[in-house]
């Protein structure tokens, strides 16, 4: 059944993990979607790129961590935090684009 | 000396200042814990505290903290340890610091012994790391080269356990430490009585958040973690809050790029086996964190370079003929406006951040073409002098105020300021110019110093 992300994940967050780098954590709500999400790898690149407009190539990884039931994503900064021209210094609103995403789950 | 069974950490907020309720710390000192431990620092508000040598937390709300640990540490006679002091853990931010701490000793009659350790790297060291080929540039971050090292206002390391545990060897009931890796000073005690590494430190990487990790979650208020043989435990101090697997786990994703990997000072804390039990309490075990201890020696290394001052300018936009080609727009006002600084030598940067249209994202904003009624636009100027900065953002303003746009109606101004003046001078600005990591060698990189309170 195709779900919006909105209605089976806990969690959707961004922040910094470095003052160069960001990263996207999606907690899921239960194991059992969790699972389907991780077995048919429904987060990967390709739709993170998509969401985000911008090139797979960009994406520094994507890791499934079972403890949590959650994907986490890295980006890079476009501007390092603080930086002139940054946007978003602790980095906590970059995380809107994965509030549309649809699951196969 | 015989072996505890069990080591208590008290954790009394996430960020020194940020307070906590004095019922939750009270409760926390009711089970006697053989340690008081607390993070002061972060990097998340960027470069400008480590830069200046100010604190992003305020200093009644710090004092106001301290108070509270200081009393309880030396009343249960346990050690009290401070890490990333003042925010950056720069000698500037661990002066700052260290006065709060003597002003709460003379007004509380305390007496004890105080470690101070320094988290400042000198610029030869930096630099001799550096021809040695032990510099190594952090994923996403440009290669050091002599000229950044030079530039930086100051460069701080973070520190592992060992300093800690050389202050608390000699006595010290107080330890003041500057920048240092977060659970350093959760676990350096407890490591150095003997409890596995890949606990004590896999504890304090959740204990430096205090209660973020409980659910709700906050970062003022406290918790206490208790490591033994072969696992740690978190306990909730505030009847509202509990751990859970599932909070629990959570957390160590947080701020992180891969939870199953976190390196640190001296080695890696691998969690691919780690394993959490529930408890009815509130209460969370964990077993299974094991820490792996790499062959070089490593520290990461953080600096700040000054490179200008800051004048902003908020002004909004209601106007729909307007705003329909703002991209143009502002493309015409840049241009202008940097050849007006040309020819007047004036040199500077200029920034548009557009809100309503892509403020917050800048780049990574995928949906450009959205429909909105109103914009603000915060016009940011960046000079090598206040002056100039000055100068170029009221050139940049004033000319997208009487700019004549294509098919513009409306002729008496472009802008809507909601202030007078409309120029806020912002000051220094700082980027975060080292975030490298540096192999050591056997000699001790952090200076310290014992004082009698």
């Amino acid at each position: 059944m195709l779900k919006k992300i909105t209605d089976v994940a806990r969690v959707i967050r961004s922040k910094n993990c470095s003052p160069f780098e960001l990263t996207l954590d999606i907690i899921f709500e239960k194991t059992s979607i969790y699972e389907k999400v991780k077995q048919g790898n429904l987060i990967n690149a390709k739709v993170i790129a998509k969401a985000y407009g911008i090139d797979e190539a960009m994406i520094n990884g994507i890791v499934y961590f079972d403890p949590a039931h959650a994907v986490k994503i890295n980006l890079p900064r476009p501007v390092p935090s603080g930086a002139p021209g940054d946007t978003d210094v602790y980095g906590a609103q970059q995380h809107a684009p994965l509030l549309k995403l649809k699951l196969q789950v | 000396m015989t072996r505890k069974k069990e080591f208590r950490v008290l954790s009394p907020t996430a960020i020194l200042g940020y307070g906590f309720p004095e019922e939750s710390f009270n409760r926390g000192l009711e089970l006697m814990p053989d340690l008081i431990a607390v993070d002061a620092g972060s990097v998340d508000p960027g470069p400008y505290y480590l830069g200046a040598g100010k604190s992003f937390t305020d200093r009644a709300g710090v004092k106001r903290d301290l108070r509270f640990m200081l009393k309880a540490a030396c009343r249960l006679d346990i050690p009290l340890v401070i890490g990333s002091a003042g925010g950056s853990g720069a000698r500037p931010h661990v002066e700052w610091c260290r006065e709060i701490i003597e002003e709460i000793a003379v007004e509380e009659s305390l007496h004890f012994k105080m470690g101070i350790i320094y988290a400042d790297i000198s610029k030869e060291v930096v630099t001799e790391a550096l021809h040695e080929n032990w510099i190594e540039a952090i994923h996403g971050v440009p290669e050091l080269t002599v000229e950044t090292i030079e530039k930086a206002e100051c460069i701080v390391a973070q520190m592992g356990v060992e300093p800690i545990q050389e202050a608390l060897k000699t006595g010290c009931q107080v330890v003041l430490a500057g920048r240092a890796y977060d659970p350093s000073v959760f676990a350096a005690l407890p490591i150095m009585m003997g409890f596995a590494p890949g606990l004590a430190l896999h504890m304090g990487k959740i204990l430096e958040c205090a209660a973020i990790a409980a659910t709700p979650g906050s970062g003022s208020d406290s918790v206490m973690g208790i490591v033994r043989e072969d696992h740690f435990e978190l306990v909730p101090l505030n009847p509202i809050r509990k751990f859970t697997k599932e909070s629990t786990a959570a957390h160590t994703l947080y701020e992180k790029s891969d939870p199953y990997h976190l390196p640190g000072p001296g080695g890696m804390l691998n969690l691919k086996d780690v394993r959490f039990e529930e408890y009815p309490d509130g209460r969370v075990r964990i077993y299974g964190s094991q820490f792996e201890p790499s062959v070089q020696n490593m520290v990461k290394l953080e600096g700040a370079e000054k490179i200008g001052f800051r004048t902003i300018s908020i002004a909004g936009v209601r106007d729909p003929i307007m705003i329909n080609q703002i991209d143009s727009i502002i493309e015409t006002i840049q241009t202008n406006t940097m050849q007006t600084l040309k020819s007047e030598k004036i040199e500077a940067s200029l920034h548009f951040h557009i809100y309503g249209k892509n403020g917050i994202m800048g780049g990574l904003e995928p949906e450009k073409d959205a429909p909105t009624h109103e914009l603000c636009i915060v016009i940011e100027a960046v000079a090598p002098e206040q002056k100039s900065a000055d100068s170029a953002c009221s050139i940049a303003r004033s000319t997208m105020l009487h700019y004549g746009y294509p098919n513009r109606i409306a002729t008496a101004g472009n802008l809507a300021f909601p202030f007078s003046p409309s120029d806020i001078k912002a000051g220094e600005v700082y980027v975060f110019s080292i975030y490298h990591l540096m192999r050591i060698g056997d000699e001790p990189l952090f200076k310290s110093e014992v004082i009698e309170l």
